[in-house]
């Protein structure tokens, strides 16, 4: 029987159709996983649109300051839908403690240094990569080192200022640059899909979705989330995750997705940022819109 | 489970300064959908800035565009009534960022127009109304703003309303209604003004609320685009999936389909949903995939349609409505990517029939070529033909986009097939063989010296079918018997005359043009010229028996296709067996003497 599509399946749809253009149209297609619940949704997604195959690799840069449940929950997913799943760090910048929680960098320089340096360059295979090895459970230095030039990206409009100007295939120069006041138009379901050689690409399949719609798909699809989310018994949850010094959880008592739903809709929520447990957003009013030229997530 | 309800996307559109953002700003506030701390957030900031607050502040969200105090991109935020939520789209009113005016209605479910009422209709607002009609965008509401201005003086609204409505009427849009507002003051933003007490209309509000949802055309026929074809063999997955978003209509198991434009059928097997209960029947909106009973050849591209419905018509010669987006102007004689729903074809300009200006919807007569944010109507040439339905039909397989320098650059409506033209090739050749400069030998001198005519031998078929080493042999063993044979492979080519390609995105259309032209010069030569490519399908093969006209092609396929070559050779074929038969088969044309075989 046909029902007619209800708001979480319109975007689901629309969602596949950006994925399975992208999987159409380019090769060295890679998909970032910050373990969050933003890109697991993503991860699903591509399962709804590969019938349960992810055909491309997934990257995750590990700062070494994740809560260490989220690598935790990493691989254990990654083992259990046998995800292509590599991951890349800035070792030189760990190594000479260039960041925040070594008192050497502000929080800002630590992102760039820890995300959008060590993205930038695991990305175009300058630095190494390491592979999950399914039958050894390790992770092994990758021997290809052909960069990855489209990355999809699970962020979202809503979650701040400069992301919602971003487009849905969203070209970058060579140098990640994010030329925003001249993006090619969109028209109905055309995209822009075909790009000059070295064009490197961002392509954003979750750009209409809201905080609430992920929760809500979530529920709907039981997609499997980390624990951290929820009330660990002390009246203290995370809503947004990132890295431990940079990142405090909320007051909340929300056990399980539908609470969380119930406090986004009606609860104390209902009116706030969701970043707002995120320090860096706060430094610098145009801070995150000079990250993400430079190509942070 | 309670989930949310519906979005629906509104743009809000308009000349440069008549405000938009202003009104949007309000909007937001006023209706209390503004995270906690964004107001005091931005009117901190105006004070660090020393600048006076303003609504349209809070749209502003990037640094960029605060400094340049226009809107550059569409910016999209999230707004709700209890009744449902709201996307508002915000586009730039700049005659510059037109491309990004385009690229936010045309997602639109809704557009608001805003009309500064102090300084009336200016040439955006005629513009803009111009392209939601081209973009299909259905409901249409006009904000006269700034309505303090001009002191709330119901005059002022009665002639923009007359001016406008003559306008829209001229392309066939009728607004739903003209709301007289104030976005600095809030008047009839979210509650009723009593500055125009004579005023009995919606408010801003209302208004959005009474917009419909559009719903999915599933009683139309149906239509699924192909998008792509999978078969993903990890554990052991047999499935060949069909895979695309379906655009009208709906369909059952068991029901019969066919592709267009190849005309292949079968009949659905299964409805492929990944985490999802078993579904015989789906329909419009649904991002799905299918296996079907019998394995056909089926590419990205085609169009499924359900056996006994009212089918597409396929076309390659296209009478159209385009809209140029881009700096550098669409031209004749170009290349040009044409994207309709899942297909993406070779296109060029055949012919411009006329140009207007949406601002004031003057024609111009005798243009040739569409220069930015011309409206055209053309004839295009695609390389293959296409399936499209009728836009008033159905309109997501009416539309389509030119893409020009990898970047979408046009858009626009198919209006019909155009039956009376002679095509673009068709005149090439034509022309070219008029000035052709003919040397004194004749091609029946040269003939008769070289004791066979000229011919171009194309050898296809899929990749490693061993094509290049069978031409290599049939231009040695054609040589030996003193034939003038040559042979000609496409990486000398590419490397060569077509060196200048390898940085165009749609280029294999081009090597093939080259190569057909260099084809009529190689026969002309009297040569037996060899050649062979991968894949050719029944219209490049058309393509180049074209431009190589008046001379003669002959075609070798190897192993299995749709095209009736001249000649069939198995994927197993044996090199001496095979070469005989070519030659065999050129004797039978007479193109070589008997003694030759």
């Amino acid at each position: 029987m046909y029902k007619e599509m209800n708001h979480l399946e319109k975007l689901e749809a629309f969602s596949v159709y950006i994925l399975r253009e992208s999987y159409r149209e380019f090769k060295n297609l890679i998909m970032l996983w910050s373990i969050g619940k933003d890109s697991t949704v993503l991860l699903w997604l591509a399962r709804k649109a590969f019938f349960g195959h992810v055909p491309f690799p997934l990257m995750h840069i590990d700062t070494e300051y994740k809560i260490s449940e989220m690598i935790e929950f990493r691989n254990k997913t990654a083992l259990k839908w046998k995800l292509n799943l590599l991951v890349g760090r800035n070792a030189k910048a760990l190594e000479e403690k260039q960041t925040f929680p070594d008192g050497k960098t502000d929080r800002l320089t630590c992102c760039r240094h820890l995300k959008s340096e060590a993205l930038k360059h695991t990305l175009s295979g300058e630095w190494p990569r390491y592979r999950l090895n399914h039958d050894s459970e390790k992770f092994e230095l990758d021997s290809n080192t052909e960069p990855y030039t489209g990355v999809i990206v699970g962020v979202r409009a809503d979650e701040e200022g400069s992301r919602s100007k971003e487009r849905y295939f969203s070209p970058r120069d060579k140098r990640s640059d994010w030329n925003v006041d001249d993006q090619p138009p969109e028209l109905w379901n055309q995209f822009n899909t075909d790009f000059a050689p070295g064009t490197h690409l961002r392509i954003h399949p979750l750009l209409d979705w809201t905080e609430l719609d992920i929760w809500e798909y979530i529920e709907k699809e039981s997609i499997p989330v980390i624990p951290l989310y929820f009330d660990n018994g002390k009246g203290k949850r995370y809503r947004s995750l990132g890295c431990y010094p940079c990142t405090t959880p909320v007051d909340s008592e929300a056990e399980n997705v539908r609470d969380i739903i119930d406090e986004l809709k009606t609860g104390k929520f209902a009116n706030i940022a969701e970043r707002s447990g995120r320090a860096q957003d706060k430094d610098d009013g145009g801070g995150l819109e000079t990250l993400r030229r430079e190509g942070y997530m | 489970m309670d989930q949310q309800k519906d979005n629906l996307k509104v743009v809000i559109a308009g000349h440069v300064d008549h405000g938009k953002s202003t009104i949007i700003g309000r909007l937001l506030a006023e209706s209390g959908s503004l995270p906690q701390g964004k107001l005091e957030q931005i009117q901190e900031s105006c004070r660090k800035n020393s600048k006076p607050f303003e609504y349209a502040f809070l749209l502003d969200a990037l640094k960029n565009e605060q400094s340049q105090g226009i809107t550059i991109d569409m910016a999209r935020c999230f707004f709700k009534t209890p009744k449902r939520n709201y996307i508002i789209i915000d586009a730039p009113g700049h005659i510059e960022f037109l491309k990004n005016m385009v690229t936010g209605a045309a997602k639109a479910d809704a557009a608001l127009l805003v009309i500064d009422a102090h300084e009336g209709i200016q040439e955006n607002s005629k513009r803009h109304g111009y392209m939601l009609s081209m973009l299909g965008v259905q409901q249409v509401v006009v904000l006269i703003n700034k309505f303090d201005l001009v002191n709330y003086d119901r005059n002022v609204y009665e002639k923009i309303v007359a001016d406008f409505s003559t306008f829209l009427g001229e392309i066939d849009v009728a607004a739903i209604s003209y709301i007289p507002v104030s976005g600095r003051h809030g008047d009839n933003i979210v509650t009723a003004s009593e500055n125009v007490a004579w005023y009995k209309g919606p408010t801003l509000l209302e208004q959005l609320d009474s917009f419909a949802i559009p719903r999915q055309p599933v009683s139309k026929v149906f239509r699924m685009p192909v998008q792509d074809v999978y078969k993903f063999t990890a554990d052991g997955d047999e499935r060949r999936i069909i895979a695309g978003t379906i655009e009208t209509g709906r369909i059952k198991v068991g029901d019969e389909v066919i592709f267009l434009p190849s005309g292949k059928e079968s009949s659905i097997k299964s409805i492929e949903i990944f985490n999802h209960p078993e579904e015989n029947e789906t329909g419009a909106g649904h991002a799905i995939g299918f296996t079907l009973i019998s394995q056909i050849y089926i590419k990205a591209g085609e169009v499924m349609c359900r056996k006994g419905e009212k089918l597409p018509e396929p076309g390659n010669r296209l009478r159209v409505n385009i809209f140029w987006l881009s700096k550098s102007p669409m031209i004749k004689g170009k290349r040009y990517k044409f994207k309709l729903g899942s297909t993406r074809e070779s296109a060029e300009l055949a012919e411009i029939i006329n140009v207007f200006d949406a601002s004031d919807l003057s024609t111009v007569k005798g243009k040739q070529q569409l220069d930015r944010h011309d409206i055209g109507e053309c004839i295009i040439e695609t390389a293959r033909p296409v399936a499209f339905d009728n836009i008033k039909e159905i309109e997501s397989m009416g539309r389509f986009v030119i893409v020009d320098n990898y970047e979408i650059s046009g858009g626009g409506v198919i209006l019909e097939k155009d039956t009376a033209g002679k095509s673009v090739l068709n005149q090439h050749v034509t022309e070219r063989e008029f000035l052709w400069d003919h040397g004194l030998v004749t091609p029946q001198l040269r003939a008769a010296r070289f004791h066979h005519r000229g011919k171009f031998v194309l050898l296809t078929g899929t990749k490693e079918s061993g094509k290049h080493e069978l031409a290599k042999e049939l231009e040695h063993s054609l040589f030996n018997m003193n034939l003038n044979a040559y042979y000609l492979g496409l990486n000398t080519f590419m490397k060569g005359l077509d060196v200048d390609l390898e940085k165009v995105i749609w280029n294999r259309d081009e090597h093939i043009r080259r190569l057909g032209e260099l084809a009529r010069i190689m026969t002309g030569a009297g040569l037996i010229f060899i050649s062979a490519i991968d894949d050719l399908d029944r219209y490049d093969i058309e393509y180049l028996k074209q431009l190589n006209s008046p001379n003669e092609l002959l075609v070798i396929n190897i192993g299995i296709t749709d095209y009736e070559a001249e000649l069939n050779l198995p994927e197993n074929y044996d090199m001496k067996t095979a070469v005989n038969e070519i030659k065999k088969t050129l004797n039978r044309e007479n193109i070589i003497p008997e003694y030759c075989i």
